[in-house]
């Protein structure tokens, strides 16, 4: 571990960009537009000294930083990444460039405070990847809000207002009932062990009484299903993402999503593991509907971008059954999936916001023969979409493969029942209802004659979206081909909470 | 022995000294009445500040400055800095620019600072009513808007009532147990726990400080008051007189009622309910920004009255905590709405704000920042105020009453975001806004939002000397 605080700095070097900002001359959109960037690229660059000096085979949290913040209260800036926040933290600095860099010309109308929430919303993000204190954790999970609040509301599509409100009184409405929660472990596990602490690692290691913990598991779970967003809590989704600005979509489904599901697998597995093991038929029961219900819809949808957020209700399905699985596959595939879908999704985002800037238009109806038109877009979209689908050889394949590899291993395990078998069979068929919107979509979009004259004259990829779209393609392919460094970093950390939570599960008095 | 008294002393002198300094020239021009009367708050709450620590009593044992007390002075005296600072332009700007403005400003001050450090019932009274006539006569001081003069009118009429039910109850007491003095009252109500007349005088006595503190069903005249009063005045009676009314509610709550404290920790639980949602769901419907937060400090008691039911030394610490983030948030928040002004008229419906960020940057992020405050969004003071409050309720038991304040606040934040919307989300309409702020106004929103950063990073330490003022109370 290097003497310097890398966290620390990757976490807060956005918020110091923001001052940076805040302080330039109003009007200067260009010097405002790089600098922003820059900031992004920088963090990224840091970031990845994060990755060069992880240590895969240890499964405890690396980088660790501890200064006491409220000693009284036992809550202390804790920061410490493992193997399943280091591939998040990653995704977000890597997303984060990418998105301010597609906004260059979607957003023109206040671009400093436009590229001021965007690092303000990066801290945010990797603060609640990064922390190891509850509090912290809390503050950071909720500062967020407000930025996306405001890159909806503000730069938004024209329903934008009615978006932003739906979208932040969801996950507040969440989040404070998860705050109570939290208080509750507090006071809960001062009062049982004398000493009162909102440290993650501490808490982790009480077994709370199982009457309580039923309660405490469910402020958690509703807060994080509704982020992820499962079924049937998804309905802020397809309204903030067809509202918001590219950028915002980009980092809401690439990165905001994946919060729900981290929660999930940072605080509900450890901290409550018996409730968790309870309520797995239902979690797997509202996984199996939001995968079949979320590609169902995402079929019939008239709207490119409503599709995308739609898919996303189907592939975040598939992870949260990925983790619940409790299997090493299941979760390292859940894990790698949520990298995927943050490329994936991301990228479609992205494509989708490259033709909205052309024909201000996003219907599918409007589009149709663009593989004579744009024909370098038209490629670059077909390995988007395969990859959405999970073609073999591309990144969501084995993401996919390996939820369903762990779905059969929990169906085959000793604590389920034959009907069990169901749970990955339904699962497979949302792969092929994927393919079938993908796919249909693609077809009406790409192939054929052009329908419409507008879409002759149109203008293919830039060298600017170019920038943009090819380093999420050589993930895409990598991820794919080689998952290798992706897996391998996680799998420690994995096996190290399967057998934490396991074993907490066997010292529960009355456990299984 | 006098030290108890310096305070006190440092703010009556200032009133006496800008009543003569009225009377000299200039006659137009009185912003340097408002400099003396600044310069004189802000030492009393140096000296407040002082003399932590060190507790004294004066006249016969009637006043008394314990760490309780100084406390909620320096709540006071922030609130009254901060509304003097504010003042200066505004008055001069609606042309009520007199030098009494400032002489019952400190005068209602005095009365707060009184009934913080009030040991004996009669004292309470006094002090109150010190208070609150200083009060009714601010919130007339447009005497040319009909709606000013219905808001003191209102508040009077009111206030009196409210205060013959507290004088009442005063009786009753002391019929009851021979004295008026709060300790002597807890001693000789040990073994009169049940006696009616004690109990009826009590129960009197907490209408009179549920008006004062605005909490349901003592809130109607709320919202008319807050509306027509000069905007000013408004924010001195959300924070001023709210911190006063719950310091003397908490002293004789916890010091002299102690032993009825699970009677009357049942009846606050009902109201703590009954005010944070009603005035949220209410606040929902405003369109006059004024009347809005109105209705929202309606929900603010709820949610300290949250702190007073959860009890012990956190609960009644995070009271004191919030006191002084609502008064910098609040003050923050009226602060900024008096500054914007459109064609010589204030500026307090929500049409108003349309694209007020176009026009106002600054201030629209400033103003944002107060209602996110407000909302209890961290790393504002907002936040730390209800995570104290509500953790309070959850260690002491009362996961419900914690449950239905954090969903409280997820329902105010729907109106405090509307705000938002229109300042950040909408196109303006109509002509644009008046002059922008003044050095004075733009102190006083500094300050404001020093504080609400200060104790939404940090805030610690002051939450520690929160919790140590109340240890002379729950002793």
């Amino acid at each position: 571990m290097s003497g310097w605080p890398i966290l620390s700095a990757v976490t807060f070097l956005p918020v110091l960009g923001a001052v940076v900002l805040a302080l330039l001359p109003r009007g200067q959109a260009a010097l405002v537009r790089w600098f922003a960037f820059l900031v992004a690229v920088a963090t990224f660059a840091v970031s990845l000294l994060l990755y060069a000096g992880f240590d895969a085979a240890s499964a405890g949290y690396q980088f660790r930083e501890r200064l006491p913040w409220m000693p009284s209260f036992g809550i202390s800036y804790h920061l410490g990444i493992d193997g399943i926040s280091l591939l998040l933290v990653l995704l977000t600095t890597f997303l984060s460039p990418l998105a301010l860099l597609s906004s260059w010309r979607a957003v023109e109308d206040r671009v400093k405070e436009f590229s001021i929430s965007m690092l303000l919303l990066e801290t945010g993000m990797l603060g609640v990847f990064v922390s190891l204190d509850l509090f912290l954790f809390y503050i950071f999970w909720e500062a967020m809000l407000i930025p996306m609040y405001l890159i909806i509301g503000v730069w938004g599509g024209p329903a934008r207002i009615y978006a932003a409100i739906k979208f932040i009184l969801y996950t507040l409405t969440g989040s404070v009932l998860m705050l109570v929660a939290i208080l509750a472990l507090y006071f809960q596990h001062g009062a049982a062990t004398g000493t009162y602490t909102f440290d993650l690692p501490t808490l982790a290691g009480y077994l709370v009484p199982p009457g309580a913990e039923v309660w405490l598991f469910l402020a958690f779970a509703v807060a994080f299903a509704i982020k992820v967003p499962m079924f049937p809590f998804h309905t802020w989704l397809p309204d903030a993402h067809v509202e918001a600005p590219t950028a915002g979509s980009v980092i809401l489904a690439g990165v905001l999503l994946k919060m729900g599901t981290y929660g999930f697998l940072r605080f509900c597995l450890p901290l409550f593991p018996q409730a968790s093991l309870a309520f797995v038929p239902w979690i797997f029961l509202l996984a199996l509907v939001g995968i079949v219900y979320g590609a169902w819809v995402s079929m019939v949808q008239p709207d490119l971008k409503k599709l995308v957020a739609y898919s996303s209700v189907s592939h975040l399905g598939f992870v949260v059954l990925g983790l619940f699985t409790l299997t090493p596959q299941g979760i390292v595939g859940g894990i790698i999936q949520m990298v995927n879908h943050g490329l994936s999704t991301g990228a479609l985002f992205l494509m989708v916001g490259i033709l909205y800037e052309r024909r201000h238009t996003r219907l599918i109806a409007d589009f149709g023969g663009l593989w004579k038109a744009i024909p370098a877009f038209s490629v670059l979209f077909m390995i988007v979409s395969l990859s959405s689908l999970g073609l073999p050889g591309l990144n969501g394949f084995v993401g996919e493969f390996l939820i369903l590899v762990g779905a059969f291993a929990w169906a085959a395990g000793p604590s389920a029942a034959p009907a069990a078998y169901l749970v990955p069979v339904l699962a497979t068929s949302g792969i092929i209802f994927t393919a079938v919107y993908m796919l249909w979509m693609y077809q009406r979009v790409c192939f054929g004659e052009i329908t419409s004259e507008a879409n002759r004259g149109l203008a293919d990829l830039t060298r600017r979206e170019w920038a943009v779209l090819l380093p999420v393609l050589l993930f895409i392919v990598w991820i794919g081909v080689y998952p290798r460094p992706f897996t391998g970093m996680t799998e420690a950390s994995v096996q190290a909470l399967i057998t934490q939570v396991q074993a907490k599960v066997a010292a529960t008095p009355g456990g299984r | 022995m006098p030290g108890p008294l310096v305070p006190l002393l440092l703010v009556a002198a200032t009133a006496a000294l800008v009543i003569l300094l009225d009377l000299l020239p200039p006659r137009e021009r009185k912003g340097h009445l408002a400099v003396v009367a600044l310069v004189g708050v802000v030492a009393a709450l140096f000296a407040a500040l002082l003399l932590w620590g060190r507790e004294g009593r004066a006249f016969g044992g009637m006043l008394l400055l314990d760490d309780f007390a100084v406390f909620l002075d320096v709540v006071i005296c922030y609130a009254a800095a901060l509304v003097l600072l504010l003042s200066i332009d505004y008055l001069r700007r609606n042309g009520i620019e007199r030098g009494e403005y400032y002489v019952l400003v400190l005068l209602a001050t005095l009365g707060m600072m009184l009934m913080a450090q009030a040991a004996d019932l009669i004292v309470i009274f006094l002090a109150l009513e010190l208070m609150s006539l200083s009060l009714y006569v601010l919130a007339g001081f447009f005497q040319a808007r009909l709606t000013s003069a219905e808001s003191s009118m209102k508040y009077f009429l009111l206030g009196a009532f409210a205060t013959g039910f507290f004088v009442y109850g005063i009786a009753l007491i002391y019929g009851a147990t021979g004295t008026t003095a709060l300790d002597r009252i807890a001693a000789a109500s040990g073994g009169l726990q049940l006696d009616p007349l004690l109990l009826i005088g009590f129960g009197l006595l907490l209408v009179g400080f549920g008006f004062k503190i605005s909490s349901v069903p003592f809130h109607m005249w709320v919202p008319d008051v807050y509306e027509g009063a000069p905007t000013s005045v408004t924010a001195l009676i959300a924070t001023g007189s709210k911190a006063a009314g719950f310091a003397a509610l908490l002293r004789v709550l916890f010091s002299t009622f102690k032993v009825n404290q699970p009677d009357w920790t049942l009846l606050l639980l009902v109201v703590a309910v009954l005010t944070m949602t009603l005035g949220n769901v209410i606040a929902i419907a405003q369109s006059n920004l004024k009347r809005m937060l109105a209705y929202s400090s309606i929900a603010h008691v709820g949610y300290m009255l949250v702190g007073v039911v959860a009890g012990g030394a956190l609960g009644v610490g995070s009271v004191l905590f919030y006191l002084l983030v609502y008064t910098f948030t609040t003050v923050g928040a009226f602060g900024a709405i008096l500054l914007l002004e459109r064609g010589r008229q204030e500026a307090v419906e929500l049409d108003d704000y349309a694209g007020l960020a176009a026009r106002h940057p600054l201030l629209s992020l400033v103003l944002a920042l107060f209602l996110l405050s407000l909302v209890g969004m961290p790393p504002t003071a907002g936040f730390a105020g209800k995570f104290y409050l509500f953790g309070a309720a959850v260690r002491s038991g009362y996961i419900w009453l914690a449950i239905i304040a954090v969903l409280n606040s997820a329902v105010a934040a729907y109106y405090y975001l509307r705000v938002v919307v229109y300042m950040y989300m909408r196109e303006a309409e109509g002509a644009p806004t008046g002059p922008a702020p003044s050095f004075a106004g733009g102190l006083a929103l500094a300050v404001a939002l020093w504080g609400v950063f200060q104790l939404g990073v940090m805030p610690a330490p002051v939450l520690d000397l929160a919790q140590a003022a109340v240890a002379p109370l729950l002793r």
